[in-house]
């Protein structure tokens, strides 16, 4: 039973342009109408497809003006909302969707990705006087490096020892930065540099300039994770993350790729911590608890891992309504949590879920197997039985 | 370095025993429900921090302020054990109905019960935060909740420089009794013998008549039940407990069931007294900030050279 319905698709996910054969149309509105604006990007020409480009992009660089910041964040300003944590979420889930939704690995402990990218900056720009940019491309590097160190030994784990390990490497990045008194221990660095002036903009204390440094990086991680989505590479992450030993066995090298999508997500989380310690001037180890992992996991499971637009809906969910919502902020973290067991339970694929991540969901595999002791209940699929 | 070494090797080993007892108690739990489902029950460790402020409850609502001694302290520490225990495990038999049972239904993925697994523990975590420790215990929420001694830290007897107190016996001995009482019922009893079968080839268990139901929720109450004995030892013997106490602790009890070979209870037992005994004497070179750091780097070298652990897997098949 494996893989009739997502092999089918497999060209639709892989150009876009596929109008899902096979794919069950689910009876839930919100998918149904998901699947109908699909077929319209499927079908639509070159120039319609820009027009929305171009008007998303617009959409971004007018967000900041006050009248929508009135209604959108009463209580702070809107532009220092937008740039973290709105932005900074959206560019961390873009890059964890690479590890998560496209590979299908689960990384707990993808904070300290954004703690190296964050602590590069601050190290090298206090100890060194380095600029901003040159920064920037030591961080990237130190943490693709970094993502390969925790791959390496990691990639070969099933996929629940993964988690964990990822975990624990997570903690070990806060703590020895809190152990390490080179890099400030627990009191941090100060005066992290700010980027130098741009097209006549100072990067100082507006936040404004920010933001759209934010938007271009978001919209370059995009066309970056896109492109690797629809290429060979993208191919074989959702062959490992369909059946690691069939991809294998088809002579896809999964272990190499693993480590590439590690270093894919981990460039990206990276970025977002280089560019927020950028404008934050100031990182210590208490800025990367382990449930900043766990809420970009949920962003990236709420809005539908796989699937770039649907994660960034999740981001700006979870990033938008605690600041909007001040009273329920207390409860932040209780509702994440229930959220995710009542989405696990519900609707596991995510608000705006991939067709192919919603196949792969309903067929009951979409990463690393199913539950030991799993018996087919009066509401699981009659062939499960047979296949098993 | 070496004087260091010589002064502190015996009374890192005691202190090393004490937590790699607790680690075990809690590893029981991780290791039975990875056998028998094949998952990490990521919430764990929130049920073993259930157990410790159960424990706390029952010091708060008896009232005790000073330490006891002989037929008191014994029975004050049983009652905490039975109160703990039954909390503990209740609270996990209710984490598998409404986290877990609804996806091994639907026979959703293991990355679904997993991310399911960590939500129940991020809701957990932040109930006792925001509301059960301010309303019951009267503290703010995000702080450390201190627990009463109840009993004197006498020296009872020294092996070389090191003290062996009543509150490090206590610890082992009744971390020991429980595992033996867990390894007999999962080794004699008819329910011990579902569990087995389940975690060998739980479709030939339902074949042979075996109601996976009643064995999962069986596995998810014993080994709460032993992560409540475990929470009611960590608060007597540190006495400071706060809502993500589990985190840490889980997280190395984990380790601890992976050293040991996780599926096998008896590996459960090798692994907690290996891990607490490696990171105490680890503490002896590189200062004790380093601890938490050597139970993930030890994690980290086991499953690299042998991820069956020391033991083995027993409770289950080995994996292809």
């Amino acid at each position: 039973m494996k893989g009739n319905d997502v092999t089918n698709n497999d060209n639709g996910t892989a150009t876009g342009n596929g109008n899902g054969n096979g794919v069950k149309r689910s009876s839930n509105p919100l998918s149904g109408s998901m699947d109908r604006m699909r077929d319209w990007w499927a079908g639509a020409p070159q120039w319609q497809r820009w027009g929305v480009y171009v008007a998303l992009i617009v959409g971004a660089l007018i967000l900041p003006a006050p009248w929508i910041g009135a209604f959108m964040s009463p209580d702070n300003d809107w532009t220092t909302v937008l740039f973290f944590p709105i932005g900074v979420y959206m560019l961390m889930a873009i890059g964890l969707n690479v590890v998560v939704g496209m590979a299908g690995l689960l990384d707990l402990g993808f904070v300290a990705f954004y703690a190296i990218g964050a602590y590069s900056l601050a190290y090298f720009g206090t100890e060194y006087g380095w600029n901003f940019w040159a920064t920037l491309v030591i961080g990237v590097a130190i943490t693709a490096v970094s993502g390969v160190i925790l791959g390496a030994p990691t990639l070969r784990l099933r996929g629940d020892y993964l988690a964990i390990v990822t975990l624990g490497f997570g903690e070990i990045v806060r703590i020895t930065a809190n152990n390490t008194d080179e890099i400030g221990g627990a009191r941090g660095i100060t005066n992290v540099p700010h980027p130098p002036d741009m097209f006549g903009q100072k990067f100082l204390f507006d936040p404004a300039p920010y933001y759209y440094l934010m938007v271009a990086t978001i919209v370059l991680a995009i066309i970056f994770s896109r492109r690797l989505e629809i290429s060979r590479v993208g191919r074989s992450w959702a062959a490992i993350r369909e059946d690691e030993d069939a991809a294998e066995l088809m002579g896809v090298p999964t272990f190499k790729f693993k480590l590439l999508a590690f270093a894919v997500g981990a460039i990206i989380g990276g970025l977002a911590g280089t560019v927020w310690a950028g404008q934050a001037n100031f990182v210590a180890p208490n800025s990367f608890p382990f449930i900043l992992s766990a809420t970009i996991l949920v962003a990236v499971v709420l809005g539908g891992s796989g699937n770039l637009p649907g994660v960034m809906v999740g981001a700006f969910l979870i990033a938008w309504l605690p600041e909007r919502f001040r009273e329920v902020q207390d409860y932040r973290i209780l509702f994440f949590g229930a959220v995710l067991v009542l989405l696990m339970a519900l609707r596991p694929e995510g608000l705006l879920p991939s067709r192919r991540r919603r196949a792969e969901l309903a067929e009951g595999t979409g990463g690393m197997g199913s539950m030991g002791a799993e018996v087919a209940g009066p509401t699981s699929d009659p062939d499960m039985e047979v296949s098993k | 370095m070496l004087d260091d070494l010589s002064s502190q090797f015996l009374p890192s080993t005691v202190g090393g025993l004490a937590a790699g007892a607790i680690y075990a108690l809690i590893a029981l739990g991780y290791t039975m429900v990875y056998g028998v489902l094949r998952l990490i029950n990521f919430a764990h460790s929130e049920i073993f921090m259930i157990g410790a402020f159960a424990s706390l409850f029952v010091l708060i609502t008896m009232g005790i302020s000073a330490p006891l001694t002989g037929i008191a302290l014994v029975g004050m520490l049983l009652l905490m054990m039975i109160v703990s225990m039954a909390a503990a495990g209740g609270a996990a038999v209710v984490l598998e109905q409404v986290a877990y049972k609804p996806l091994r239904k639907k026979g959703a993925s293991r990355l679904a019960a997993l991310i399911s697994a960590i939500g129940a523990s991020l809701f957990l975590q932040e109930l006792f935060a925001l509301i059960v420790i301010p309303e019951v215990f009267d503290t703010p929420g995000r702080n450390t909740v201190p627990v009463p001694r109840i009993a004197d830290r006498d020296v009872l007897f020294s092996i070389g420089n090191a003290n062996i107190r009543t509150d490090h016996v206590i610890v082992i001995v009744a971390a020991l009794a429980m595992m033996i009482v867990l390894d007999q019922v999962v080794n004699r009893s008819r329910m011990g013998r579902g569990i087995r079968a389940t975690a060998q080839d739980p479709e030939a268990a339902v074949l042979m008549g075996v109601n996976i139901d009643n064995v999962v929720r069986l596995t998810f109450l014993l080994g709460g039940a032993m992560a409540g004995v475990a929470g009611m030892l960590y608060a007597f013997e540190y006495e400071n407990l706060i809502f993500n106490v589990g985190f840490i602790l889980g997280v190395k009890a984990f380790t601890a069931a992976v050293l040991g070979g996780i599926g096998n209870i008896r590996g459960a037992l090798v692994g907690g007294f290996a891990l607490g005994l490696i990171e105490n004497w680890g503490a002896i070179f590189l200062g004790s900030e380093w601890k938490d750091v050597t139970a993930f780097v030890v994690l980290v070298i086991v499953l690299m050279f042998r991820p069956t652990g020391i033991l083995g897997e027993s409770l289950q098949r080995a994996r292809a």
